[in-house]
């Protein structure tokens, strides 16, 4: 992992060439497979997702929001050595809570609505994490399968909460009531659906850049996750708290993923509020080798990837499910490019 | 009569079957040292197998022939996915935990993918042969615990006979002790004149094919179709159910009981008339239980020492 730190911009700039090509054999192969033009396939996934600004803006860069929040939870926490699965249940909980104090006390505080709304999601995301988190300090119970698990638990609470005390005041659609405007992340660009969250994200990216390269903290974050062992007893780190901070901030991330999605997209709690943004996280950090930075440059190809997905989908009855595949296609092939470069490297 | 009581045991049998098959999978592979955390793309992968093959067969051949194909090709993909994450870990020794989570997702998109190129978005015109529950004469007599035990389909029978089997497997061949010492000791295993690496693949292979056989039964013997994502976390509850059942197949088939009891609940309120809970209580609760499961059991656990080693040996 040291190497790529170092790594120029060329580096960079052939990883992302590497990137996208993979990405375009991978659609073209599978479009092949199940039958269907790949040439008009991807003139309808390029159109969908940067055939227009309107596209580029509204379709891309507002589903690159979320995948960048919850993309910086995971390179966070894999950087942490803690293998946090969970930004869905997270990202899912920080809506829930922020819709919470919205449905109730929102109207009451004025402008400083928003700004609560925002708090709370991430108070709740990290909660949730935290219960992974002390699951695996007190207990040991592997983070993978908590976090999973505690997913699916998410899932049925918000489906609990929009049929029950969150549901919408005439009781008929599962979902809570719409936000009023004054609630509403403001628009970044009107005319579009374009919402000030992508300043969040970006800036949250720089500032989880410069702290984890140039702070003591984030240089003992990456030393836990490189060796927890060596970490206790050569550079005298407390190991179970840098992991639980890690863990908590992790899931801070995926929270406020979820209370920008709801304030700034959907404007209401719902169950299919992501189209699991928590899982393609995985892949935006993996393929982003957990660089801060990185992660927004594949949070926008993902972006694009699953805004060009729906419009495959609409335009040239490709399943959306295909655009999932191609995402875990492009983990497995950088697992696999890093292991034979491990073994050339390991044979010279 | 058959009372309420009767219908929660049956359904527990019946929900811990794919549950006991997929956790004995994944406690024959994590024997060998190698954790598959991509035991729920095996039966997601079976359960689709087993929709085609069985479907496709059964249109033309009839149903008894549709379920065994539907059983074997079901059996057969979940061995091709646990093939395809050998090779990453065991091969080229990549991590095994985000290997086997990217496998995950990669066969919940391909199988998603697949059933909507194959029967269209809707899955209209998917009909499935179904494996029956057939009570044994006499035994399904039984009070409390006939019905339950004994008028099951096959497939929960064959767990039976395959338990002690498996028990006595690992205890007492050859080919069970040189499982158990690679788990332990790659090194050792190696210096016996054992294979790690083939014990391995081999391992991670059977494995999956039980997850397949899981993900066949939750088609052919439960819910007679095939629904996207369907899994719903199985393969990660077997993988707690494992760690409940201490690495023995005894314990993992108690272990599943346990599990399918908590699944079976919701069915056991319903009868009982309690509609004040929400529903989403009992569907959250097999997955609280795991969260409760592994944290009472994994601080005293004994997993197999080499599980999720990367370096096969220390030389």
């Amino acid at each position: 992992m040291s190497a790529t730190h170092q790594a120029s911009w060329v580096g960079a700039v052939q990883r992302l060439a590497l990137l996208v090509g993979g990405t375009v054999f991978a659609l073209v192969l599978l479009l092949l497979v199940t039958g269907h033009d790949p040439s008009v396939a991807l003139r309808a996934l390029v159109r969908g997702a940067v055939g227009s600004w309107y596209a580029f803006t509204s379709a891309t860069l507002v589903r690159a929001i979320p995948l960048a929040l919850t993309g910086l939870c995971v390179a966070l926490a894999f950087r942490a050595g803690l293998l946090n699965i969970g930004a869905e249940g997270q990202l899912l909980m920080g809506a829930a809570a922020s819709a919470a104090v919205l449905g109730t006390v929102g109207a009451s505080l004025g402008a400083l609505a928003l700004p609560l709304a925002l708090l709370t999601g991430v108070a709740a995301g990290a909660a949730w994490a935290g219960v992974a988190a002390l699951l695996r300090q007190r207990f040991g119970v592997l983070e993978v399968i908590s976090t999973i698990m505690l997913n699916f638990v998410a899932l049925y609470t918000v489906g609990w909460l929009v049929r029950g005390p969150l549901q919408e005041p005439t009781g008929i659609y599962p979902q809570s009531a719409s936000l009023p405007k004054a609630v509403q992340l403001p628009l970044l660009w009107t005319g579009t659906r374009l919402h000030v969250g992508l300043v969040l994200a970006v800036l949250l990216a720089i500032g989880l850049w410069w702290w984890q390269r140039s702070t003591a903290s984030g240089f003992r974050l990456r030393a836990v996750g490189q060796n927890p062992h060596a970490s206790a007893t050569i550079g005298r780190i407390n190991v179970a708290r840098v992991s639980v901070l890690a863990f908590l901030a992790s899931g801070a991330l995926a929270g406020l993923a979820g209370a920008v999605e709801l304030t700034g997209v959907t404007f209401a709690l719902y169950e299919n509020l992501s189209p699991g943004y928590g899982y393609t996280a995985i892949a935006v950090a993996l393929l982003a080798r957990l660089h801060p930075l990185g992660v927004l440059g594949t949070a926008a190809l993902f972006g694009a990837l699953q805004a060009g997905g729906n419009a495959m989908q609409r335009d040239a009855a490709v399943p959306i499910a295909l655009v999932n595949v191609v995402e875990a296609l492009l983990i497995l092939l950088v697992i696999a490019g890093d292991r034979l470069t491990a073994a050339r490297s390991a044979r010279a | 009569m058959i009372t309420p009581l009767d219908d929660f045991l049956a359904a527990t049998v019946r929900t811990a079957t794919p549950l006991a098959l997929a956790a004995l999978g994944e406690c024959l592979t994590e024997r060998s040292g190698v954790i598959n955390i991509g035991l729920e793309g095996a039966i997601i992968c079976g359960a689709f197998g087993a929709t085609v093959a069985a479907g496709t067969v059964a249109a033309t051949a009839g149903g008894a022939l549709g379920l065994t194909a539907g059983f074997v090709i079901g059996a057969a993909a979940g061995a091709v996915i646990a093939l395809l994450f050998a090779l990453f870990t065991v091969w080229w020794r990549a991590d095994q935990i985000i290997t086997g989570t990217a496998i995950t997702l990669f066969s919940l998109g391909l199988t998603g993918l697949l059933y909507k190129t194959v029967y269209g978005a809707t899955g209209v015109g998917l009909t499935l042969p179904t494996l029956d529950a057939w009570a044994i004469p006499g035994l399904s007599a039984l009070p409390v615990i006939g019905r339950a035990l004994f008028a099951q389909p096959l497939i929960t029978y064959a767990l039976y006979l395959f338990v002690p089997w498996l028990a006595w497997w690992f205890a007492r061949t050859h080919a069970g002790l040189a499982l158990r010492a690679t788990g332990e000791s790659p090194d050792a295993a190696l210096a016996a004149g054992v294979s790690p690496r083939r014990v391995q693949l081999l391992a991670t292979v059977a494995g999956g094919t039980l997850a397949g056989l899981a993900g066949a039964t939750l088609v052919l013997a439960q819910s007679g179709t095939f629904v996207e994502g369907m899994s719903a976390g199985k393969g990660f509850i077997a993988i707690a159910i494992v760690v409940l059942g201490r690495w023995s197949p005894r314990g993992v088939a108690a272990a599943a009981l346990l599990f399918g009891g908590a699944s079976a609940l919701q069915y056991l309120f319903q009868s009982l008339g309690w509609t004040g809970v929400p529903y989403q209580l009992f569907l959250a609760l097999p997955y609280v239980l795991t969260l409760l499961v592994l944290a009472r059991a994994s601080a005293r656990s004994r997993a197999p020492a080499a599980l999720a080693r990367r370096e096969l040996t220390l030389s």
